[in-house]
């Protein structure tokens, strides 16, 4: 019927030999845990995912590199095998399917009818508009009408990558296939998006299991980004701010500041003007392993002002930028004498000085009236 | 033809008396009985070995006192005062050369004999309870002679309103009021500014430098410094406190020379008197001998 | 004695072109000081917490009471030392400096962060701390102010006690001129008495500034150094005033009269310049006035016109004529306003790259006080009896 293959992975089985309840719960817990979830939600987790409805989840693939799914791939905690067989019911995605064709699509609308209100809509990839979305077509559908279709019966839409979320790559100047984010298509319905080129993966783990606990989505920004992981900027948690604060910058890479892991801000580090949490949660489950960490300033991937149009090396404004680490002087300089008060008070002076000389010209001048 | 010479010699006798006057009046600046601290004086202790620099005490003080923060050094972004001023009371300064760094807690140093309250016209600064200098509103006109007066450069003013207050440390007296400490004393993390009795603290800083001399510079400014100040200071062994801007001042009490010329030229009002009766007569003597109405 | 030409009202239009200059630029400063009460001193002036006391301080009170010394001078020299002689240029002089301390009362309002708050001073004795010099210079120029208006009083009843006068002026003159004569000589004494005090403590304030003064300034001899120079400055005031006033309104002049009297300055300067400098060398300070800064050009700027005033008033040739003693009395007033700017401002150092310069509103209320000050005086000389001819004794 269009379901995933149940077997585990093979590195599933070898970590965890058998599927008693408490290395469900192991599981469980380590999810709430990895997306900032209270400990008490594991419980509630494994309530849901042992009731015979686990939630379900159609994620749809339009102008996109398959990055996000693939950054998916590499989560531990939970690993994606624990994911889609025992918390939520992945039941149409394109890249993990094993279905395909009239299969396939049969069992996106039998998903939708059988699930409606109450599905979640994944969206990864832009959407191309021009010429009436011809750029993108599955199974004959425009991505445009297919969005739409799904999009209307579904109790929660996530965009996820900054593809999906506003445009990505694709919308790049001159942006010839008019490639759009799903909230500008589905224009009046709550889009979560998750931006980032590939979005941390477990950023969507948040938002999903969330939802499948608790029915709820997070608290989310002016741009639909979830603020737990998109409210502070790359540059306000970096680990190389101290180096920022105490300016000491990579001028090229190599160099000896390179080197000894300066401030990259220099370098064109977009870390100032992005909102993500790729310093606190890493990607791919190797610590350090992220732009910066490994020494390439931020490009600003999830930022639709800077990703794709601002150049990789030009530097931003910093924008709240925290005191530095400097003092008062012993000695400050207070000095304030402003050029047009001396200009007038010369005149003054000098008018004054003027006129007494005058005065006293005047005086030897006129002949003494007293004789 | 020239103005009557004995008149005019008159005249310079009267200026050579007075400046013999003034000479004579040195010599008495020893007589004048100097100002100690009241029995229940309290201060503070600022032992710069222990500073980190944290300007933790800088905040305090800001809340403690309500005053707005001071963005005009950072273009409206960040609190960063360059001086004690209108919306700094208490401030971290940073001491550094080629080799020698220190921090220094600048505010008022409530001295034992204040320049600013010998200034003040009508009693606006006062010593008031254990002896710390704290200023009344209703009493100031404004006149910042206090801050003519004060060396270390403390009472500062709200040049930018247009009724005006001075702006300096008052100890938190209303926090001591109920009970608390001052509010940079209360919050530093490493005791590094305390607040006690000012004999006990100045006790305890004489031991510090007894324990430590190799720690310490072998001097407690504040002891005897201008008069003595209730706020003491302890400061590393190599940077002196001339370094960390404190003028020298020696063991005379500021205002000392000064009162005492005033107090010898007014004491008890006498001279004023004795000269207006002086030249009274003088002016109806001479009216006498003009035969005329005196009128100008 | 022979007797003195009555003063005269000089007469002639108020507004002439002169006057209206005075008067375009008073309205200017009176604009601005209208914005310094409304948007502070911040605002409006170069002060700072480095600098808190600026030119308003420095020029207007305490050298613009200096100016206003003539009065005061000339009562020494006419009711103390009885040269009645001098009595035509007694009303000039209170005149002057009538006018010059109520510019610098007015300047005072405008210099103190809370003006009406200065009303406190005389109501609050309880208040007084008598260790302080200002309060002293305060109350004593309140009282001052009065006094040099009481001792002009007689120009003004004399004036409308004259046919055609104004009946209620005529009534006030009537009734007070009679109390205010009966009174003239303790007002006179006390006249004499109270500058004396102030000038005296306009010398002291700055001694409270310690170490902040200059060494070349500083001194315990402050006060004294400040009561004769602003006794000699009165002396030059009265000189200057003299000659240009005859000169202006086509009077007699009075040059002979005013040599003789011009000397007495010329001595004051030398006591002054006496005491100064062996107090500078006894200090160990004269090493000071031979560095290279602004402090030590300032303080020879100041010998020079010192002794340059006075080396030309000790020359009976200089001071025989109207220009020779004009203009050294111009250098000694002179030496005495930059003497008095230099202890207040120049050698004023609060350290910490501290900086004073007056603000253009600043100075434009300076300006504006001192033509407020002129008109007021070409008003009153027109229209009362302060002006008279020389005595025939001052022609011999």
């Amino acid at each position: 019927m269009g379901r995933v293959d149940k077997k585990p992975s093979p590195e599933v089985r070898l970590e965890n030999p058998s599927w008693g309840r408490r290395d469900f719960m192991k599981v469980c817990t380590m999810a709430a845990a990895a997306v900032g979830l209270p400990s008490w939600a594991a419980e509630k987790m494994a309530q849901a995912a042992a009731s015979p409805k686990k939630p379900s989840v159609i994620w749809l693939h339009f102008q996109e590199c398959t990055g996000c799914t693939e950054s998916l791939l590499r989560t531990s905690h939970p690993d994606v095998a624990n994911l889609i067989l025992d918390l939520i019911s992945l039941d149409y995605h394109e890249t993990l399917f094993a279905a395909a064709g009239f299969n396939a699509e049969e069992v996106l609308q039998k998903t939708m009818e059988e699930n409606a209100g109450k599905y979640v809509l994944v969206v990864e990839g832009a959407i191309p508009t021009k010429e009436n979305g011809i750029y993108c077509k599955i199974a004959g559908k425009t991505a445009v009408d297919m969005l739409n279709e799904v999009a209307a019966k579904a109790g929660a839409i996530i965009a996820i990558g900054s593809c999906a979320s506003w445009g990505g790559i694709p919308s790049a100047d001159p942006n010839p296939t008019g490639a759009t984010g799903a909230p500008e298509i589905l224009k009046g319905k709550t889009v979560v998006t998750l931006p980032g080129c590939p979005a941390n993966p477990y950023n969507l783990l948040g938002v999903v299991l969330q939802y499948a606990t608790f029915g709820t989505l997070p608290a989310l920004d002016a741009k639909a980004r979830p603020l737990f992981a998109y409210a502070r900027v790359i540059h306000e948690d970096c680990p190389r701010r101290p180096h920022f604060d105490a300016g000491r910058f990579v001028g090229k890479f190599g160099d000896e500041g390179h080197k000894l892991g300066y401030c990259l801000y220099k370098t064109g580090c977009k870390g100032p003007a992005t909102h993500a949490n790729c310093s606190l949660l890493s990607f791919g489950e190797v610590p350090g392993a992220w732009p910066i960490g490994i020494g390439h300033p931020c490009v600003g991937c999830t930022e639709q002002a800077l990703a794709f149009r601002v150049p990789i090396h030009t530097t931003v404004e910093v924008d709240r930028p925290t005191p530095p680490d400097t003092y008062a002087p012993l000695h400050a300089d207070h000095s304030n004498v402003g050029p047009v008060a001396t200009g007038v008070a010369g005149l003054v002076g000098g008018a004054l000085i003027g006129a007494g000389l005058m005065a006293a010209k005047k005086l030897g001048e006129a002949p003494e009236k007293e004789k | 033809m020239t103005v009557d010479r004995r008149s005019v010699l008159k005249g310079m006798a009267a200026a050579g008396a007075l400046t013999a006057l003034g000479s004579a009046v040195e010599p008495a600046l020893e007589a004048r009985d100097r100002r100690v601290p009241p029995p229940d004086a309290m201060g503070m202790l600022y032992d710069a070995t222990k500073c980190i620099g944290c300007k933790t005490c800088m905040v305090a003080c800001q809340d403690a006192n309500d005053l707005p923060r001071d963005t005009r050094n950072s273009g409206g972004l960040y609190d960063a005062p360059d001086d004690l001023n209108s919306k700094c009371k208490n401030i971290i300064k940073l001491f550094k050369d080629a080799d020698r760094m220190s921090y220094m807690k600048a505010q008022c140093m409530h001295c034992v004999d204040p320049a600013c309250i010998n200034a003040c016209m009508l009693g606006s600064l006062k010593k008031r309870e254990h002896g710390i200098v704290t200023w009344h509103g209703e009493r100031c006109t404004g006149c910042r002679y206090c801050g003519i007066a004060c060396p270390y450069g403390v009472p500062k003013y709200e040049f930018e309103k247009a009724w005006p207050k001075v702006i300096k440390c008052e100890m938190c007296s209303h926090r001591i009021a109920k009970g608390q400490q001052p509010a940079c004393c209360e919050v530093c993390p490493r005791q590094a500014v305390i607040y006690g009795k000012y004999t006990e603290l100045l006790a305890e800083a004489k031991a510090r430098i007894k324990d430590s001399p190799k720690l310490y510079e072998p001097k407690v400014f504040g002891e005897t410094d201008g008069g003595g100040t209730q706020v003491l200071y302890l400061s590393k062994a190599g940077v002196s406190f001339q370094d960390l801007g404190l003028p020298d001042l020696g063991e005379t009490p500021v205002p000392e020379m000064q009162q005492v010329i005033q107090h010898s030229l007014y004491q008890g009002f006498i001279a004023p008197v004795a000269l207006f009766a002086v030249f009274g007569a003088v002016i109806w003597r001479n009216r006498k001998s003009a035969g005329e109405e005196v009128k100008p | 004695m022979s007797a003195n030409a009555k003063p005269e009202p000089i007469g002639g239009p108020l507004w002439t072109p002169a006057f209206k200059v005075l008067a375009a630029i008073f309205g200017v400063s009176a604009l601005l000081m209208i914005w310094r009460f409304a948007a502070g001193l911040g605002a409006t002036t170069g002060l700072s917490d480095g600098y808190p006391w600026g030119i308003w301080i420095a020029f207007d009170v305490v050298t613009g009471t200096a100016l206003g010394c003539g009065g005061y001078a000339m009562a020494f020299l006419v009711y103390i030392f009885n040269k009645g002689e001098y009595h035509p240029l007694v009303r000039p002089a209170v005149l002057t400096s009538a006018l010059g301390y109520t510019m610098a009362a007015v300047a005072i309002h405008l210099d103190v962060g809370r003006p009406p708050f200065i009303y406190k001073i005389p109501i609050f004795p309880g208040w007084w701390n008598l260790n302080s010099v200002l309060l002293e210079v305060a109350l004593c120029v309140m009282i001052y102010v009065g006094v040099l208006w009481l001792e002009l009083s007689p120009a003004f009843f004399e004036q409308w006690q004259k046919k055609g006068a104004h009946p209620t002026l005529k009534k006030v003159a009537d009734t007070f001129s009679p109390i205010v004569n009966t009174l003239m000589i303790p007002i006179l004494a006390v006249g004499v008495l109270l500058p004396s005090m102030h000038q005296t403590s306009l010398g002291a304030l700055m001694l409270l500034g310690g170490q902040k003064v200059h060494g070349l300034w500083q001194t315990p001899f402050m006060p004294l150094l400040f009561l004769i120079t602003c006794i000699a400055m009165g002396y030059g005031v009265v000189v200057m005033e003299s000659q240009l006033a005859t000169t202006i309104f086509h009077r007699r002049r009075e040059t002979q009269l005013l040599a003789r009297m011009a000397v007495v300055p010329a001595y004051l300067t030398l006591a002054y310049l006496a005491i100064r400098l062996v107090d500078i060398v006894l200090r160990g300070r004269l090493g000071l006035a031979f560095a290279f800064n602004v402090q030590a050009l300032m303080f020879w700027v100041e010998m020079a016109l010192f002794i340059g005033g006075t080396a030309m008033l000790f020359s009976p040739k200089a001071r025989g004529t109207a220009q020779g003693q004009f203009q050294a009395a111009m250098l000694l007033v002179l030496a005495g306003v930059i003497y008095r700017l230099d202890a207040y401002l120049v050698a004023y150092n609060p350290g910490r790259n501290w900086t004073y310069f007056p603000a253009v509103p600043e100075v434009l209320i300076t300006v504006g006080i001192v033509a407020a000050e002129l008109m007021a005086y070409l008003y009153i000389v027109k229209r009362y009896p302060i002006l008279g001819g020389a005595s025939e004794a001052a022609h011999n």
